[in-house]
């Protein structure tokens, strides 16, 4: 028997098992995969907070090792503890914000003076490579961070930003050619920032 | 039919010269632009539209006498898309340095005309075997290009191969090579050599 591969019920039914097919194998892919996507993604965390310590380029294993051995997460206060060898105490601050075509995030490892910037790590989903994607590639750019403090002498308010060309206490020297990207990583030093306030202040 | 008849050959061949989706249809521009900065996700890439385009091209061969035709690119677009979701999950569990590199352009291989062309041209009227060898024909001339404008792309502007820093020289940062723009003029080098030395018109 020939079928009519053109007419209306043969269409259906076949797309409709088509569809059931490939729902069944992308859902069993997608389980099967899970457990290992997630500890890929659980690493990479670690590793953008180890970035933030200054402890870059690690291996897997290193890194994994290192994270066990001296970062402690603070739940209530959102904040990882960090005991590093020589028995300092850094505090990294988990930073979320918007960027110029999605979203950045910042790890920023503090002195437990809770002023003074000991790192810090951007990272971001689709920012323009080589202008705003330069917050996460150019690591000379992030050092730029250290030593500086997220307040001014005598003032409350966070004052830790980006701008172009001002290079002080508190200000680093913005990306060439990224305005944008580096006004929304600024925004989001002031704006998530403010918000570890209590901590900060403890 | 033999195994290795001639047509089966050509199948093969043709892609890699004669009928090369970069060079000569100027197809899969897009990606080739975007994920060249470096060796390895280029690499990467090629394998992954190889491996795609190799068992698409199986695939429908094998159900292109069931297809209904008023239907067919919306089931090669199913085919396509499955294929691609499960290689993307795999490049996330396995490599996925390689696949936060690649970002959405795994993604976007859905979109590839290669693909698209060679089910319509090819799969939609030959045996799963010739259609198997067209495909990895199609991939390996995708990915030879791939290859070499990544290989160029990181040379010259990081001075290192697959990540093996070879010219030892610190900041070595080249931006002219590391922008998309470069890759479209070394493309069309590529293209001009070929047009000049290899490929005969018919």
């Amino acid at each position: 028997m020939k079928l009519n591969t053109n007419s209306n019920a043969y269409i259906i039914i076949y797309s409709t098992i088509l569809v059931l097919i490939v729902a069944f194998l992308l859902a069993f892919v997608s389980q099967t995969l899970k457990p290992m996507q997630d500890a890929n993604v659980a690493l990479d965390t670690q590793k953008q907070i180890l970035n933030s310590l200054n402890l870059r380029g690690l291996s897997d294993e290193d890194a994994r090792a290192t994270y066990e051995k001296i970062v402690k997460y603070d739940e209530a206060e959102n904040v990882y503890v960090c005991t590093l060898e020589n028995g300092d105490v850094k505090y990294v601050l988990p930073l979320k914000g918007q960027g110029m075509w999605g979203g950045i995030s910042c790890f920023l490892a503090i002195d437990s003076d809770k002023n003074t910037v000991y790192g810090a790590y951007f990272n971001h989903e689709s920012e323009t490579a080589g202008l705003g994607a330069e917050i996460k590639d150019n690591e000379d750019w992030q050092n730029k961070f250290q030593g500086k403090t997220l307040f001014a002498a005598g003032d409350a308010a966070i004052a830790l930003s980006v701008e172009k060309n001002v290079n002080n206490e508190t200000t680093v020297d913005a990306v060439t050619g990224a305005t944008v990207t580096s006004t929304a990583v600024s925004k989001m030093l002031q704006e998530q920032l403010a918000k570890y306030m209590d901590f900060l202040k403890k | 039919m033999a195994l290795f008849s001639k047509q089966n050959k050509e199948a093969f061949t043709n892609p890699l010269n004669l009928d090369h989706p970069i060079l000569v249809q100027v197809l899969g521009i897009c990606s080739a632009l975007a994920v060249t900065s470096q060796l390895k996700p280029a690499i990467v890439m090629g394998l992954a539209v190889t491996v795609i385009t190799a068992f698409a091209n199986v695939i429908i061969s094998i159900l292109r006498n069931t297809i209904p035709n008023r239907i067919r690119i919306v089931v090669q677009l199913v085919v396509v898309a499955a294929l691609v979701t499960i290689v993307s999950q795999i490049l996330k569990a396995f490599v996925y340095d390689v696949s936060v590199q690649l970002s959405v352009y795994v993604g976007l291989i859905i979109t590839n005309c290669i693909l698209m062309g060679r089910l319509e041209a090819f799969a939609m009227q030959n045996k799963p075997w010739p259609s198997f060898l067209d495909g990895v024909g199609n991939g390996i001339g995708y990915a030879m290009i791939l290859i070499i404008v990544g290989a160029v792309r990181e040379f010259f502007g990081r001075g290192s191969l697959l990540g093996f820093q070879i010219i030892d020289c610190k900041d070595f940062n080249n931006g002219m090579m590391t922008m998309p723009a470069m890759a479209l003029i070394l493309v069309g080098i590529v293209i001009w050599v070929h047009r000049a030395y290899f490929y005969k018109e018919k």
